[in-house]
This record gives C-alpha cells, structure tokens and sequence, in this order.
C-alpha cells in the first residue's frame, strides 16, 4: 500500500505504517501469550488430548438433549493455531523490514540486521513484560529450516572464478586461522578463569576449548547481512565469505570433539589423531555428498523439458536433501549444500528455462530474506527470553580476545599468504578481513545445544554479547569506515562481450606458454577440466545441442538476449535507455559493402515517415497495453519473433532519420534480400521439443541482409542485432517497398495477436 | 673452467638485466630452450608446432607466430624470423613475468602496458597499428575453431558485436557516415582496464624464485 503514495506523504505514511505495526505488535504478543511455547517446540501443548474434542469440527455430535440452535458463526482457533502463528510471525518479521525501508535513512546509516535485532529484543521485552514465556530460537528449527535457505542463495550464486582462484587463501583463513582462534580464546579464557577472584574455578579446559570452538567461527549469516550492504570489492567479499563458509567443518568437529571429550573427560593423543581424520571426512565427506547430489539434479534436469513448471523444484529438493543427507552422518551440511549448488549450477542452467531460471533466482532471494529476518528477531526475542548468566569478567575478556585474537590471526597469516600470492593483500584489505569477522546465530545455536549447566547459561550470555558487539559495534561503522579507507568497491560495470573474448583469450594463451616452457601449471591443469568437462560431462548433463556449446557462444546469446529485454522494456516505457550511442553496423563494416541509398522525393519520403510513424505507434500502443507487472515475455519460451520485432521497431524509429536524411552516393547491385517487417513464421520459435538454441539463434554467414526501402537494389548495413531475426535464404523474392509499407500494419498486428 | 664459467655468468646477466629474470629462472628456460631445440642454437616453428600438449590448444598458430614476431622483441623491426635464438626466446617469456612486491605503480603500468601490445601484436597481423573488422574476425574464429561449424557461424556475430561494442565505448556519437577503422592501442587498453592485465596475464612458474621449477617435463 505504501508503494502508491506519493513521496510527500511518507512521513504521515510512515507514522500510519509504525502505529499499525504497533497494533500488530500487540496483536501477536497476545496471540502468543494465549498459546505458549508454540514455537519452542518443547511441550507441544496444543495437541494436548483435553482440546481434541473442542478442536474438531467436523465431528461434532448433537449428544445433548436440548436442540442447540445451528451455529451460524463459530469460534474455533485452536484448528489453525500453529499454522496461524508461525504466519503471523513471518508476517510481522517481514512488515519490519518493510518498515524500515520507507522509513527514510534509517537504512543507510544503521544495517539491517541491526534493527531486526532491535526489533526482536523490543518484542521479546514487551512479551516478558506481560509476563509470558517467549519462544526462543529452537536449534532444529534454525538448523533444518533457517539457516540452508540462505545458504543455498549464497551457494547458487557463488562467484565461481573467484571462489577458485582464491580457494588456497580462504582455505588457509577458514582452517588455520579458526583453528588458530579456537585455541587462542580457550586457552587465554581457560587462563583468565584461573584467576582467582572471577569466580569462574569451576571452568575447565576442555569447557574452556568448546566455549573457544562455538565463538570463534565467522558466520555467515551476519556476513552476508551486512556486506550485502557495503558493496566491497569482489576479492575482499569472497575472501571473508567463502571463509565463512568453509570453517563449517572445521567448527563441526571441534565442537563434537570438544563436546564428546568434555563428558568423557581426558584426551589422549589417539583422540588428537582420530580427530584430523574427522575433520577431513566432515569436509571432504560433505563435498562429495553435495557432488552427487549436483549431478544427480543436473541430470534429472536434462529431460524436464516437457515439464518446465517443476524444475525450480529439482533444484530445491536435491538441494536440500544433500543438505539433510550431510547431517544425517555428521559430515558438515554446509560444505554439502555449497558443493550441491556450484556442482548443478553449470548444467542445470544450460538445461533450464528462462523462466524457470528466474523463478529460481528469486525464490531463492525471497526464502533466504525471509530466514534471515526471522533468525535476527529471534536473536533479539532469545536474548530477552533466555535464562542469564552475567560474569563481568567472563564477558568482557570473551570479547576482548575474540578481538585480538581475529586481528592476530589475520595479521599472522596475511604473512605467510601472501608469499605465495600474486595479488598480495594490502593492509587496507586485512584490516576489512578482520573487522569483517562477525559472529552471528550459528554461535547461539550451537552454545543452545549444549547440555544445561550453569556454565551453559554464563557461556550463552558471553556468546549473545559477542554477537551483539560483532553485529551492532562492528556492522554499523564497517561502512563508514570502508568510505573513510577508501576501500575498491564492487565494480559495477557489466562484463562486455571484449572481456569475455580476451579472458578465454588468455586463458588458451598462458596455456599454451606453460605447455611451451613444459610446466604443468594452474593453466595446464584447468584446461585438462575443461576439456574433459567438454568430453565427457557435458554430454552425459546437458540436453540436446546445447552440450556442445563453447562458452564464448553461451556468453554471447545470454548478452544479446539481455539486450533485447532491455529494448523490450524501453520500448514498453517510451524512452531509450540514455546510454546507447549512435554506432551501428554501418559504421565499422569496411567500406566495400557501405549502403547505397537511393534518392527519393520529398513526398514520398514525408509518405513513408508517416506510415513508419503510424505503424511504429500503433506498436507502442499494443506494447503499452500489456501491464507492467507481467513476467517478461521469454523469448525462448513465447513466440521470439515478438521480441525481435519489437527490438527491431525501436531501432527503425532511430535509424529512418539517418536513412532518409542521407542521399545516395553509389549503386550496388546484390539483390534485395530483406523486408522491415517479416512475417511470423519465418523467423525462428524456439520450439522446446527441438534443439533450442544453439545454431538457430545465428545469422547466415551470407551476405547481409537488407532492408528494403524502394525497389532499388540497395545494400543495407546490417546491425547484428537486428540480423537476429533474419529470413532464411529461401526468401529470395523482391519485396517491395509499397507491399511492405502499403500493408502492413493490419498484418502484424493481426500476426501478432 | 673458471672462465667459461664466469662467462657464462656474465652473459646471464645481461639476459637477466634485459629481461628482469632471475639467474635461476634463466638457466631453467635455457634448459627448456635446448630441449626444444634439439640442442642446437635455436628454434625453429617446427620445433614449436612438435610439442604434443600445444595441439589442442585453439590459437597454438598464433601463440607459434608471437614468438617468431619481431615487434615483441623490443628492438623497433617489424615482420617475422624463422628461427629464434635464445635471447629471443627469453624476450617473449618476459612477457609474461608478474608483478612482484616490489614493484611500483609506474612499474606496474608500464608492465600492463607491454603485456597489452603484446597481445595487440598477436591481433594485428598486418601491422597497420589497428585491429580491424576483419583480423579481429579471424581472432575470434581460431578461439573458436575447436568447436566446429556452430563456432564458425557464431564468430562473425560475436566479432562484429564485440567491434560495435569497442567503437560505442570509444567513439560514442559516430555519424552515419563516419567508418571506424579498426581498434587502436588506446581503445585496446581501455576496453580491456577491468582485466588488470598486470596480474591476469603471467605464468607462476616464472615468479617461483627457489629451484622447485620443473622444466622439461614433457616430451616432445
């Protein structure tokens, strides 16, 4: 509702938004006091055998001796009740968020995660203060359905080259430098619980250890909620995520370690052992779970082209069950589920529809925006809710040392790294690296996992405010201060089609060096993948033509495609994006095959300027009608030869000025080929039952076509845009200008429809 | 004994000033060069085109024809040898050394920008100083001839689109009239500034500075 006003009465709207999300507020917390404990999990009170009777209402028997009066209006919550809340949070979660957006600069100067962190705490409070005991973030459900969500998302849409090319770094971060942290906090805390006078005796070392083991990974949730909002530069992003990612393993064989030693009590070496080995079975276990599920649904996606509508689903559903499938063994299920995603993803898109590809994008964006909403509440209400344990010495030197030790790390293996790195990391980038070492839920399920002691209650504290200062103290000013370094942001440019051409380029070259200097380099190697992903792969994961594909030519149609969306679109709102320049075909074709325009008169140049005119309207008319909150039309899917007509529209408008303005220097004599307009049938539909896109989507190696304005043999430039809808040779006949101008409208138009 | 080898110390040397090697990494290469040379004196194509790993390589031609290309050697002559000696050899490698820590920003540009002609060499075969419509047709074609008809069809699109693209970056408002030539080095270098050729363009194996090179590994 709020998307309709118009910008001056934001601030009134604001107020009506904030009033209602008060009522709502109130709304909930009553609806939450009436039930109790329904997302804990813990007693499941509503199946509670005494309400069964009330809860059916289909079975109600007329048992008494009166006549009741036939209710026509009845009260029954307790049908719908589960179901009713968990909508009603997930609502409320979302109307924040919402909030916060209008609301304006509040999100440029605080993130996100903050305010949903505050507004968590703000409920939970107002919940406690009536005096109910507030739902608190329950481990399975934030393991089993918030957290791989947004895994997924960052999973999917991992930057794979990058990943690659600084997989030894973050690998060498993730491992060593959590590793590093784990003992550096146990140990120091260990030794900070000796003192005498903390109270704090009845710590030992292997609490100590596991404590270490919960705090000291980067999660990342927190990471992506607020480098998502700073836009640093790729190589510092995928440095501090891809961290984030890969200490999955080595935090879920500490802690288990940790945890199994701390009830049995002693260590010995053996234990010491049979945990390395544990560690590389978690990861490389989880890994290879995920591989096998990415090419299981890579496979199944290569005959899904009858059923396009299900195919978003594959992709979820094996997912997610190599997510499950990992934590049924233990293994890490984040290493999985990253696996998974980065294994299907090449495939899959190749096999997929465009629609299906972007109900994937964007149901992955939504259920991860959704879950990390929801965790950052739920930090706040558990915050509140939980029991505490406050040991001012225990707290502060948790976070002093989790402080230090990050910094000592990153310092300390920057160090080392950087011997072996091309592109060394400059002091600005490390100090990003460690400041962006945020903790987040992970933590706090995990320390909710542990046994219930009074330790576990001191150690939740400890984590919360680790969390709290990562999240609030450490998000907030990593902006401000990435401007006052003037820290490289994201580029924004798009990839061009001559970057694309010169990294496959240099790829081929700098392995051709190294075969010539006879070193079996990097390059050596990730040819050796290419090409037997070409062999063998690719034909057994990808239907039909598109198997064979090289990448350049996938690039090149995915770019071309782009652009025609992108005329589309602007021809819908009337106006040209303001970028295009004035260069076309005709101006780098070598002079032999310039076009030749014939003179015309004046009127009937002022004859044809009005029919174009006429015609191209009536186009923008139909365009127009169609509502904007259509799905793009898929030219894949739909009829391609309305796009390209269009694109094509847009571009004659521009380009008749130049045309009939220009008098003719020279005649040419290749006979006419083309007319502005053709028909339906000819062009190209991409018939899903055939081989898609591949050699259809090319132009004929043969002259190029023309466009037609008189009868006049004439050569026209061809832009390559516009060859894409071409008429196949066939089409040999002349056709006239006064057919194509004299009748052409009613035809298309009905053509189209 | 002594004095040849003193001599040969001192003929690395210059090698080593003139190209920025070490004197580790040349005797590596000179090694490499006389197995591929069959011991002799220098290189010929042929020795080059024998190599096994080079055949699937899409460009081999081209890559063959860069180190017979006298533009890349620094010495102001155009046109093409037959044969190489070493110290050509190493000119071309030198090409491909990367930036190390020491290296200032002018360096660096300077790097960049040698690594950028080399390529532009690569690309204008005639030398005329621009790539046109048609040398970059036949770049795109070689990248592509491994993939058989479907890449020969597409090149033409794609060189033409990636030519529209450098000449709407550049030369944004062009009349109808008006013919771009071709790609100048300037437009080459801009068009490709997000690559960080510095960094991109260069083979690890000529950074290692220990004696862990394995030269010669393959047979040929």
């Amino acid at each position: 509702m709020a998307e309709l006003r118009p910008a001056r009465f934001r601030r009134s709207c604001s107020l009506t938004l904030t009033g209602f999300m008060c009522v709502l507020l109130l709304v909930l917390v009553s609806v939450v006091s009436a039930s109790r404990e329904v997302v804990s999990g813990n007693n499941e009170t509503w199946r509670d055998p005494d309400r069964e009777t009330q809860e059916d209402p289909h079975h109600q028997t007329n048992s008494t001796a009166h006549k009741k009066a036939f209710p026509v209006l009845s009260f029954n919550y307790d049908y719908v009740r589960k179901p009713f809340e968990i909508s009603l949070w997930i609502l409320l979660a979302l109307l924040m968020k919402l909030g916060f957006h209008i609301i304006p600069n509040v999100s440029n100067i605080v993130p996100e995660s903050c305010l949903l962190i505050g507004v968590g705490l703000l409920v939970g409070g107002v919940i406690k203060a009536i005096g109910e005991e507030a739902p608190v973030l329950d481990t399975k459900l934030f393991f089993l359905y918030l957290l791989p969500p947004i895994i997924l998302d960052a999973g999917y849409f991992l930057p794979i080259r990058d990943f690659m090319e600084n997989m030894g770094t973050i690998l060498v971060f993730a491992v060593v430098g959590t590793l590093w942290n784990v003992f550096f906090i146990g140990g120091m805390i260990y030794g900070v619980c000796q003192i005498e006078g903390a109270e704090l005796g009845s710590v030992d070392l292997l609490s100590c250890l596991l404590f270490g083991s919960i705090i000291s990974a980067v999660d990342p949730v927190a990471v992506l909620a607020v480098f998502e909002e700073i836009h640093i530069n790729e190589l510092l992003h995928i440095l501090v995520f891809g961290e984030s990612l890969l200490n999955d393993a080595v935090t879920v064989v500490l802690y288990h370690l940790f945890e199994e030693f701390s009830h049995a009590g002693t260590v010995t070496v053996v234990d010491a052992l049979l945990g390395v080995v544990c560690f590389f079975v978690v990861s490389l276990g989880g890994v290879m779970v995920g591989v096998i599920y990415g090419i299981l649904g890579a496979f199944t996606s290569r005959f899904t082209s009858h059923t396009r509508v299900i195919e978003p689903l594959f992709v979820f559903l094996y997912s997610y069950m190599a997510y499950l499938s990992a934590e049924v063994f233990h293994l890490s299920g984040i290493m999985s589920l990253i696996a998974c995603g980065v294994m299907m993803r090449p495939y899959v898109e190749a096999n997929i529809s465009h629609k299906s590809y972007t109900t994937i994008k964007y149901f992955l964006k939504m259920w991860s925006s959704v879950s990390e909403t929801l965790i950052f509440i739920f930090l706040g209400v558990s915050t509140v809710a939980g029991p505490h344990a406050w040991n001012w010495t225990f707290v502060i030197f948790t976070v002093v040392l989790c402080l230090v030790s990050r910094v000592l790390g990153v310092i300390g293996l920057t160090y080392i790294i950087n011997k072996f790195r091309i592109v060394k990391l400059t002091k600005k980038d490390q100090f990003i690296v460690a400041y962006g070492g945020l903790r987040g839920a992970i933590a706090f399920s995990l320390g909710f996992l542990l046994t219930n002691s009074e330790m576990k209650n001191m150690f939740l504290t400890a984590i919360i405010t680790v969390i709290f200062f990562t999240v609030f103290v450490q998000g907030m000013t990593i902006r401000p201060l990435v401007e006052l370094l003037a820290v490289k942001k994201k580029k924004e440019s798009k990839r061009s089609i001559n970057e694309e051409i010169h990294t496959q380029f240099l790829d081929h070259l700098l392995t051709g060096i190294e075969d010539i200097c006879g070193h079996y380099g990097h390059y050596h190697w990730k040819d050796k993948l290419n090409r037997f992903n070409k062999t063998y792969v690719k034909r057994w994961l990808i239907a039909g033509e598109r198997s064979t594909e090289p990448q350049l030519i996938s690039f090149y149609n995915k770019m071309e495609m782009k652009q025609a969306m992108m005329l589309v679109e602007s021809g819908n709102t009337g106006k040209l994006p303001a970028i295009m320049s004035s260069v076309s075909m005709q101006n780098i074709q070598p002079s032999a095959k310039r076009r030749a325009i014939p003179s015309i008169s004046k009127s009937r140049e002022q004859e044809i300027r009005k029919i174009l005119r006429g015609n191209l309207q009536q186009t923008r008319q139909r365009l127009r009608s169609y509502s904007r909150h259509d799905l793009m039309i898929d030219p894949f899917e739909d009829n391609v030869s309305e796009i390209r007509l269009r694109k094509q529209r847009v571009e004659m408008e521009r380009r008749m000025s130049h045309y009939l303005t220009v008098p003719a220097n020279r005649q040419e004599t290749p006979p006419v080929r083309k007319v502005c307009f053709e028909p339906e049938h000819q062009v190209y539909t991409y018939d899903d039952s055939e081989s898609p896109r591949g050699q259809r989507a090319l132009p004929d190696p043969s002259p190029p076509d023309a466009l037609s304005l008189l009868n006049e043999p004439s050569q026209r430039p061809n832009q390559s845009r516009e060859r894409r809808a071409k008429v196949p040779e066939e089409e040999q006949d002349q056709l006239i200008l006064s057919r194509c101008f004299s009748d052409p409208g009613p035809n298309k138009e009905e053509d189209l429809s | 004994m002594g004095a040849s080898q003193t001599r040969t110390v001192h003929k690395y040397q210059d090698l080593a000033d003139k190209t920025g090697f070490s004197l580790e990494q040349i005797k590596n290469l000179y090694q490499r060069f006389q197995h591929l040379s069959g011991n002799e004196e220098t290189i010929s194509r042929d020795n080059l085109e024998s190599i096994p790993a080079l055949a699937n390589n899409p460009i081999r031609k081209q890559i063959i024809a860069a180190f017979f290309d006298k533009r890349n050697q620094h010495q102001d002559e155009v046109g093409s040898c037959n044969e190489i000696g070493f110290e050509q050899f190493l000119m071309v490698m030198s090409h491909f050394r990367p930036p190390n820590a020491k290296t200032t920003e002018e360096e660096k540009e300077a790097m960049r920008k040698e690594k950028l002609r080399f390529l532009f060499n690569m690309h204008d075969t005639n030398n005329d100083g621009t790539i046109t419509l048609v040398e970059y047709r036949k770049v795109v074609e070689e990248l592509l001839s491994n993939s058989g008809d479907i890449g020969q069809e597409a090149a033409k699109a794609i060189a033409d689109a990636a030519m529209l693209e450098v000449a709407s970056t550049n030369v944004p408002h062009m009349g109808p009239e008006d013919f771009y030539a071709g790609i100048t080095f300037e437009h080459f270098e801009q068009i490709l500034e997000g690559l960080e050729m510095e960094s991109r363009m260069h083979i690890r194996f000529l950074d290692v500075n220990t004696a862990t090179m394995r030269c010669g590994k393959s047979q040929s």
